[in-house]
């Protein structure tokens, strides 16, 4: 199945883009998405202890389960105020 | 012109217009507006001995909108009798100019000052927003708060720097 990705701020700059599929298997968590992730863009690697994430537009676990057609979205550290 | 009370948006805020907009409609309610606690974030001309040219924010506008909704239920939890409203800028900001704006009405001050004060903290700890400074000489992305709305330990440090 396959989900999208989205990364806002430095994420974005060091992939270089804002948004791409991702092919994972059924069952496939959050963490999984993001393992996938910083192996197509290595850059991404560095924030592995530091991100967060939201599934279809709310806040959502790394554990959480993904289904097909969901939108991951992976945050750096927040720096609003 | 009705104002909202959470909004991210690329126009210059207003705390005043926002805190009038609080006042009256906590005027008629409970107790009534009794006090109003207002912080505004503004854009500070250096950043660890570097000077600023101006900031970038950028945000992540629908998941915002979550986490003004959570604050908000915990504001309303820790103190019912108030009410607050955060709006936040995005886009280009010069030295000076309004990043955040909140404001907070109660019966009384003492819980004014708690809600306003508990609002800019959880804003730093959990609000999808990124700051992306430029100086003469380069720039550089601002790293906070890993966001996650679900820490308890976060909000018991942003309730006890509220009720300190």
């Amino acid at each position: 199945m396959r989900v999208t990705v989205q990364v806002f701020a430095r994420l974005r700059e060091l992939a270089g883009r804002s948004e791409w599929p991702c092919d994972v298997q059924s069952g496939a968590t959050i963490a999984e998405v993001w393992q996938q992730s910083a192996a197509a863009y290595p850059a991404l690697t560095a924030f592995t202890t530091a991100v967060s994430c939201a599934r279809n537009e709310d806040f959502a676990r790394m554990t959480a389960t993904v289904q097909d057609g969901d939108v991951i979205a992976f945050l750096p550290p927040v720096s609003g105020g | 012109m009705s104002v909202p009370r959470f909004l991210v948006t690329s126009e210059p805020l207003s705390v005043e217009r926002l805190a009038s907009s609080l006042e009256a409609a906590a005027r008629h309610a409970g107790e009534g507006c009794g006090g109003i606690a207002t912080f505004v974030g503004v854009v500070r001309a250096t950043h660890k001995g570097r000077v600023v040219t101006y900031l970038e924010y950028e945000a992540f506008q629908p998941l915002a909108m979550k986490a003004f909704d959570r604050i908000d239920a915990e504001i309303r939890a820790a103190w019912p009798d108030a009410g607050v409203g955060i709006h936040h800028r995005v886009g280009r900001l010069d030295v000076g100019e309004a990043s955040v704006a909140i404001a907070a009405v109660a019966a009384h001050r003492d819980e004014a000052f708690r809600a306003c004060r508990y609002a800019i903290e959880r804003v730093k700890q959990v609000l999808p927003v990124w700051k992306h400074e430029y100086f003469a000489d380069g720039d550089a992305w601002v790293e906070g708060a890993v966001a996650d709305v679900d820490d308890e330990a976060a909000r018991t440090r942003a309730r006890e720097v509220a009720c300190a």
